[in-house]
C-alpha cells in the first residue's frame, strides 16, 4: 500500500529540489548564498517561498533556472528534478537548457521594466517567446501574443502590442510579463517578488489575475515573497528561508496558525496587522540577519533567538525534521510546543 | 493652564492646500496643463499625536509632506505651525521654523552621503546652526543622540555602506532628532525594511514620541504600518483627501468606497481571518493627474457611483465627530 502511494506521489511531482547548494565566491570568502535546502512542487500546486531580504530565496529560483552568474556564482551540488529528468546534468548554455527556460518553468521578476527590453514593443518581445518556444511563424506567433494578451486582461491589444514598456503602467507591464511566462503553457511559473513594487489594490488585482490563469491552464505557481500576508491568501504550502536554508515548512494553515520555528514566530508577531487594534505593542526579532560569509556550523537564528539553549550552541545546524502531521517540518533543536505549553 | 490651551490648538494645520506642477512645452515654455499633485486638502494635527497619511504611489501624500517641510513652496493654502501660517514665508524667515520640522526619508542608503562617517554626518546637523561649541561637546551630543536611537556610539568612523539597513534608518532618525524638533514629517520611513527590522524601527519611534513628545506625520503605503502607528488617517486619492478619521473607526467601519476597496486589498497573515474576508478588487487603474476626471475622481472604479458622481465633486464633510468623508453615497 506504502509502496503504492509512494508511487502516486512521485507521479504527482513536478519539480523536486533536492540538497541545493549554490556560493558565490567572493574576495571576502565563500557566500553560501543557498545551503543546501531541499523542495519540491506537484502538478497544479501553489506553493510559497518566505523569507527576508539576503535569505537566498531569489538565488534558489535562480538556481532552478540556471540563470547563476558565474563566476562568481556556482551551483555545487544538488539536484534540480523537473518531470524525472536531472537539469543539473546539463550545463547552463546547453540547448536542453534552453528549451527548458522560459517554456516549461518560466520566471516573473519583481522589476517589469528591467526585464523587459526598452527598445522593443511588447508585441514583438511577446511573439519572440512564442516564436523561439513554440516553432511557429511570424504572424502566427502575433496572432498568439495578441490572444495571450487579451487573457490577461488588457484591453485594446492591438495598439498595446505596439507599445512600449515605457508607454505602460507598472500594473500593466507587470500583466505582459504575466502573458509571456503564460504564452508557452508552461508547467511551472515562478513569480519572484511580483507585486513588491505594485500598489495594494493593484497587487491584489494581478495576483488575483495569475492565479485565474494558473487555474485555468493547469500550470504550477511558485511565489517568492517576503510578505507573509501575501501567502496566507494565495498559497497552499509555504517554505520559510533563513540565512539560505529552510528552517520551517508545512501547510500554510500549519505555518500560520501553529508556527514551530523562533523565527517564523518572531515574524508572525513584528507585522502590524490591520485587524488588530494599535494598543498592543510590537514585538521585533532582535539583532540583524547574520552576514553569510563563514557562517558557524550552528543554528543561524542562535544569535536572535530568544528561546536558544545551551544545547543549541554545541549542536551542529538541526537537521528538517517532522512534527506533528507529516507535512510541517521544522528545523529547530527545541520542541516549542512544549515550550509554549508551559 | 498653558499647557491646556496648547494642546487644544492643533500643532499643524493644513488648510486647502494646493501644488501644481505646470507642464511646459515649446520653444517658449507655453504652459498647457498643470500636474494638479495636491489638489485642495486640509486637516490638522495635534501635539504629541501621529497623523498617517496612506494613498497608493501618485496620489500626492510624498508631495505634501514636501510643502510642510517647505521643500516646496504650495501653490496655494496655508500652512500654520503652531498658528503661523509658513506657506509663503522666504526663505530668511523660515530658518526659524527649519529646526522645528524635520523630515526622515524612505531610502536611508540615498539621504546619507557616501563618503561621510556616521559622526561626521551628525556633526554636519548639530554644526549647522553656526553657534560655537567645543568639540567635546559636539562629541556629547553625537554620543547621546546615538544612544537615543540605539546605536553604539563607537560606530563614529563606519561610512553608510558598512551599515545595515536598519542601522542606516536609525541614524536618519538621529539626524532629524539633532535640533530637538517639535514636528517630524516621516516619508515612508519604514517600506524599505524588512519585515523583522521594521517593527523595530516602528517602535523606536513610538518610543521616541513619548520620550519627546514628538508629533508625526506619517505617510506610507502600508496600511497596517499606519493603523499600528497613527491616531487619525486621512486616505488620499489623486490629490485629495476622501476620508479623515481616527485609526480604529477608519479600519472598523470605512466609509468611503476607496478606503473600503483599499482595507480589503491587503492581505492579512492570519490564517482563519483571512479565510473569512470578503475582497474588493477595484477594476482599472488610478486616472491620470493632467486628465482627472470630472465630478468625483474615484467615480470611473466606484461600484456605487451614480450620475451625481460624475458631475459634481463631492467635498469632504463631516459625517459625525472626528470624522469626515468625500462622498455622495455616505
Amino acid at each position: 500500500m506504502i509502496e503504492i502511494e509512494k508511487k502516486a506521489a512521485e507521479s504527482a511531482r513536478l519539480l523536486d529540489v533536492k540538497h541545493l547548494r549554490t556560493s558565490f565566491f567572493t574576495n571576502d570568502g565563500e557566500v553560501k548564498a543557498v545551503d543546501d535546502i531541499s523542495y519540491y512542487i506537484n502538478k497544479q500546486e501553489v506553493i510559497a517561498l518566505v523569507g527576508e531580504s539576503g535569505c537566498g530565496k531569489s538565488v534558489s529560483q535562480l538556481s532552478v533556472m540556471q540563470l547563476i552568474q558565474e563566476p562568481p556564482g556556482k551551483i555545487i551540488g544538488g539536484e534540480i528534478i523537473l518531470n524525472g529528468q536531472n537539469l543539473l546534468e546539463y550545463s547552463p548554455k546547453s540547448k536542453e537548457i534552453r528549451k527548458i527556460r522560459g517554456a516549461k518553468i518560466s520566471m516573473i521578476f519583481q522589476e517589469p521594466m528591467t526585464s523587459l527590453n526598452p527598445v522593443y514593443t511588447i508585441g514583438s518581445q511577446l511573439s519572440e517567446v512564442i516564436r523561439v518556444h513554440m516553432r511557429v511563424g511570424k504572424k502566427e506567433a502575433w496572432g498568439r501574443g495578441i490572444k495571450t494578451l487579451e487573457s490577461v486582461g488588457i484591453s485594446d491589444v492591438d495598439k498595446r502590442m505596439k507599445n512600449f514598456p515605457f508607454e505602460l503602467s507598472g500594473g500593466m507591464r507587470q500583466r505582459v510579463m504575466i502573458a509571456t511566462s503564460v504564452a508557452c503553457h508552461s508547467d511551472l511559473i515562478i513569480a519572484d517578488e511580483l507585486t513588491t513594487a505594485l500598489d495594494v489594490t493593484t497587487q491584489a488585482q494581478v495576483m488575483d489575475l495569475l492565479l485565474s490563469v494558473v487555474k485555468e491552464l493547469g500550470t504550477a505557481l511558485l511565489v517568492v515573497t517576503h510578505n507573509l500576508g501575501l501567502v496566507t491568501r494565495y498559497a497552499e504550502r509555504i517554505y520559510v528561508m533563513y540565512a539560505g536554508k529552510i528552517i520551517e515548512s508545512g501547510t500554510t494553515e500549519d505555518i500560520l496558525t501553529c508556527p514551530m520555528h523562533p523565527y517564523t514566530i518572531g515574524l508572525l508577531k513584528s507585522i502590524p496587522r490591520l485587524d488588530v487594534e494599535q494598543a498592543k505593542k510590537l514585538d521585533p526579532i532582535a539583532g540583524d540577519p547574520p552576514n553569510l560569509i563563514d557562517l558557524p556550523p550552528r543554528c543561524t537564528f542562535l544569535p536572535r533567538c530568544q528561546y536558544a539553549h545551551e544545547e543549541c550552541r554545541l549542536k551542529p545546524f538541526p537537521d528538517l525534521r517532522c512534527v506533528g502531521q507529516s507535512q510541517h517540518c521544522v528545523a529547530c533543536h527545541l520542541d516549542l510546543r512544549s515550550i509554549k505549553n508551559g | 493652564m498653558d499647557n491646556v490651551n496648547i494642546k487644544e490648538k492643533p500643532l499643524l494645520e493644513v488648510q486647502n492646500l494646493k501644488m501644481f506642477f505646470p507642464l511646459i512645452k515649446g520653444l517658449f515654455a507655453k504652459k498647457y496643463a498643470d500636474i494638479k499633485a495636491v489638489n485642495g486638502i486640509s486637516f490638522s494635527i495635534k501635539k504629541g499625536e501621529t497623523f498617517g497619511l496612506v494613498g497608493e504611489s501618485g496620489c500626492g501624500k510624498t508631495t505634501t509632506g514636501m510643502c510642510i517641510v517647505r521643500v516646496y513652496k504650495p501653490t496655494t493654502g496655508n500652512i500654520f505651525y503652531q498658528g503661523k501660517d509658513i506657506a509663503n514665508l522666504s526663505e530668511e524667515e523660515l530658518r526659524p521654523y527649519r529646526r522645528n520640522i524635520q523630515l526622515i526619508f524612505q531610502d536611508p542608503y540615498g539621504s546619507l552621503d557616501p563618503r561621510q562617517t556616521v559622526f561626521s554626518i551628525i556633526k554636519e546637523a548639530i554644526t549647522a546652526d553656526r553657534r560655537p561649541r567645543t568639540k567635546v561637546e559636539i562629541k556629547e551630543r553625537f554620543e547621546e543622540l546615538m544612544t537615543t536611537v540605539e546605536l553604539d556610539p563607537k560606530m563614529g568612523d563606519r561610512l553608510p555602506h558598512e551599515m545595515s539597513g536598519g542601522q542606516r534608518q536609525r541614524l536618519g532618525i538621529a539626524r532629524a532628532l539633532v535640533c530637538s524638533p517639535n514636528l517630524i514629517v516621516c516619508d515612508e520611513p519604514v517600506s524599505a525594511l524588512d519585515v523583522s527590522i521594521q517593527a523595530q524601527i516602528i517602535n523606536l519611534f513610538e518610543q521616541l514620541q513619548e520620550e519627546f513628545s514628538l508629533t508625526y506625520l506619517f505617510i506610507a503605503h502600508d496600511l497596517a504600518v499606519v493603523r499600528h502607528i497613527s491616531n487619525n488617517i486621512g486616505v488620499m486619492y489623486l490629490g485629495k483627501l476622501v476620508e479623515v478619521t481616527s485609526a480604529n473607526e477608519l479600519y472598523s467601519h470605512p466609509l468611503h468606497p476607496y478606503t473600503k476597496a483599499l482595507l480589503s486589498a491587503v492581505p492579512i497573515p492570519d490564517y482563519y481571518t483571512e479565510q473569512k474576508r470578503l475582497q474588493i478588487v477595484l477594476e482599472g487603474e488610478v486616472p491620470s493627474h493632467i486628465n482627472v476626471p470630472p465630478g468625483c475622481p474615484f467615480h470611473p472604479r466606484c461600484r456605487y457611483a451614480t450620475a451625481v458622481c460624475k458631475k459634481i465633486m463631492p467635498e469632504l464633510k463631516n459625517v459625525s465627530d472626528n470624522r469626515s468623508v468625500a462622498c455622495h453615497n455616505v
